[in-house]
């Protein structure tokens, strides 16, 4: 099956508090993340607010805020209220889960939800009948299977 | 970098996608090239009348069509939208990797 879902993992050579402070305070976000700017307000909640030279400015809303261990908020990225607060049918959930490895720190990034972005028919009325959430596999699956059936 | 407004997946194609019958679906089909609602069911641990309505599903999200022979309704994989779909995941993912070697770079440096 086919994941809606992105995940990347990757090691940093720094321990959980620093990559922590990166991913939550504004004047870090503002660099890697954003190239403006960014406001963040860290509770449950608090705003996510991104800004781009190039873009503009999105709004997110935090939804976790575990210290050194959790971050999520959801944003409207895809799709033309990408500027506005997130709403169901518009958003994703975006999720950095950080773990210790010795002196440095595994860092998990997940998107979900693009399969519950509103669509302008029935269809997804339709597929959300029926026990498939929780469904999760790899997006190469997907890619695999598409150059399979093009062939 | 397209970080706020990159052009999400097909929610529609991923929502179709979002079922395990319907995969099978999409699997049988690509494998045999060609199939109705009756050789399809027969592959099935469902009903032929499940079977026709989960490929309407699949036909309004474009991933297969159909044509009539004689009586019989037989169906074929649309790879385009699939394919479609993963780029643009594909794209999503990328941009992710942009920004988290970004973050990386700073967190190391940092502790130099």
């Amino acid at each position: 099956m086919v994941a809606d879902v992105i995940e990347r993992e990757l090691v940093i050579e720094a321990p959980a508090e620093r990559v922590w402070a990166l991913i939550t305070e504004s004047e870090h976000v503002g660099t890697w993340f954003g190239d403006v700017g960014a406001e963040i307000e860290l509770r449950p909640g608090g705003l996510y607010r991104l800004t781009w030279k190039e873009h503009g400015t999105s709004i997110g809303r935090i939804v976790t805020v575990e210290p050194h261990t959790r971050f999520s908020y959801r944003w409207n990225a895809y799709g033309p209220k990408w500027r506005e607060e997130p709403e169901d049918g518009y958003s994703t959930l975006v999720e950095f889960t950080l773990e210790p490895r010795g002196s440095a720190t595994l860092l998990r990034l997940v998107e979900s939800g693009f399969a519950s972005l509103v669509t302008d028919d029935d269809i997804r009325t339709t597929a959300f009948d029926g026990n498939v959430r929780g469904w999760a596999a790899e997006l190469g699956e997907l890619q695999e299977y598409a150059t399979r059936v093009a062939a | 970098m397209s970080p706020a407004l990159a052009e999400g997946p097909p929610a529609d194609v991923l929502a179709a996608l979002a079922d395990p019958t319907r995969w099978e679906v999409l699997r049988l089909l690509g494998e045999a090239g060609e199939g109705t609602a009756t050789t399809l069911a027969a592959s099935l641990p469902v009903s032929r009348v499940a079977v026709t309505k989960h490929l309407g599903v699949l036909d309004r999200a474009g991933l297969v069509g159909a044509r009539k022979v004689g009586r019989e309704v037989r169906y074929r994989v649309d790879p385009r939208p699939l394919r479609d779909a993963g780029r643009r995941l594909d794209a999503l993912a990328e941009a992710w990797d942009a920004r988290l070697g970004r973050l990386k770079a700073l967190a190391e440096a940092a502790e130099g």
